[in-house]
């Protein structure tokens, strides 16, 4: 992908009305490839005792990079939806710290793009949560098939 | 041999209520999505109501895949919450005016939660219930059914194994 269109789909992720509600930043994206982050935040608390942060929050979190991941593939999709996601929580999210989503659309087929996403907070060796998911593949119109 | 006489119905509905708003409101990121939950006895019903905020793809438009995932999940969770209070709070083994924010019981935590998107979310209010399939001393697994306009019209459904909380802490 390269700078313009890297440029304009970085501002059409952190347009969306749920993605700016959650303040996610876009910080790396291409080739199939997303890194999306958001900040801790206390309206996104899920367990009030420890104040760790929603598994929900990480989940929408996920769900975007993966998007995101398929929107950056180089087949060039026009669109795209989630068909399926599966997470899974290692562990909770220490409270106060950023979390960052990594996902990789790693096949594609006509159709379907297949994506799997890690969420980590600072501590990068131990992941928040992992996640697998398929999404839907809308071609460009008028596109190779 | 004397019976007790049934507790009077108002009795029955404020400490089921009281119990039922403490647990859900004692969660700020439900407050931030903007779902509540109603009662029919041990009925649930979760209560998605729709704001901007909560678009995902502002073309079509709909509603974003992690708000649908979110707004089951929680759902899952207060569900089975809510039937692991029940017994006590019925039997009185737990006063409802005892659960606070700070003095909730602690909730389950997922362990994994697979969502099935069948529809695109449409911008309206949009609800769910759980199902708890399986609810062991220690797992549980709950299936959760999400609609909008129409009951039989699935927009989402999900499936979720949890750890249960322990019950000394």
């Amino acid at each position: 992908m390269d700078q313009d269109k890297a440029g304009i789909a970085r501002q059409f992720i952190q347009a969306i009305p749920h993605s700016r509600a959650l303040n996610m930043r876009v910080e790396l994206l291409g080739a199939g490839m997303a890194e999306i982050s958001m900040p801790y935040d206390e309206r996104l608390i899920g367990d009030p005792k420890s104040g760790v942060i929603s598994g929900g929050a990480v989940s929408a979190l996920m769900d975007t990079c993966g998007g995101a991941a398929v929107m950056s593939h180089p087949a060039a999709p026009a669109s795209t939806a989630t068909l399926d996601l599966r997470i899974d929580y290692m562990r909770a999210a220490t409270p106060g710290q950023r979390i960052t989503a990594r996902a990789e659309c790693y096949h594609v087929t006509r159709s379907v793009a297949f994506v799997r996403a890690t969420a980590m907070d600072e501590d990068h060796e131990n992941p928040v949560a992992t996640a697998t998911g398929a999404f839907t593949l809308e071609r460009p119109k008028g596109g190779t098939t | 041999m004397t019976r007790r006489p049934p507790e009077p119905v108002q009795v029955i509905k404020q400490r089921r209520d009281a119990a039922l708003s403490a647990l859900v409101h004692g969660v700020p990121y439900l407050q931030f999505l903007g779902v509540e939950f109603e009662r029919r006895g041990d009925e649930l019903t979760a209560i998605l109501t729709y704001d901007d905020k909560l678009i995902g793809n502002p073309m079509l438009p709909a509603l974003h895949g992690g708000v649908t995932a979110a707004f089951l999940e929680a759902t899952a969770i207060i569900g089975l919450s809510w039937s692991l209070i029940w017994d006590d709070l019925e039997t009185g083994a737990l006063d409802p005016r005892s659960l606070t924010p700070d003095a909730l019981p602690r909730l389950p935590k997922t362990i994994d939660f697979t969502v099935d998107y069948l529809r695109a979310g449409l911008p309206r209010d949009a609800y769910a219930r759980a199902r708890v399939n399986r609810s062991g001393r220690r797992y549980a697994s709950v299936h959760v059914e999400g609609w909008q306009d129409n009951r039989a019209r699935l927009f989402a459904q999900a499936t979720g194994h949890f750890l249960m909380p322990s019950r000394d802490d």
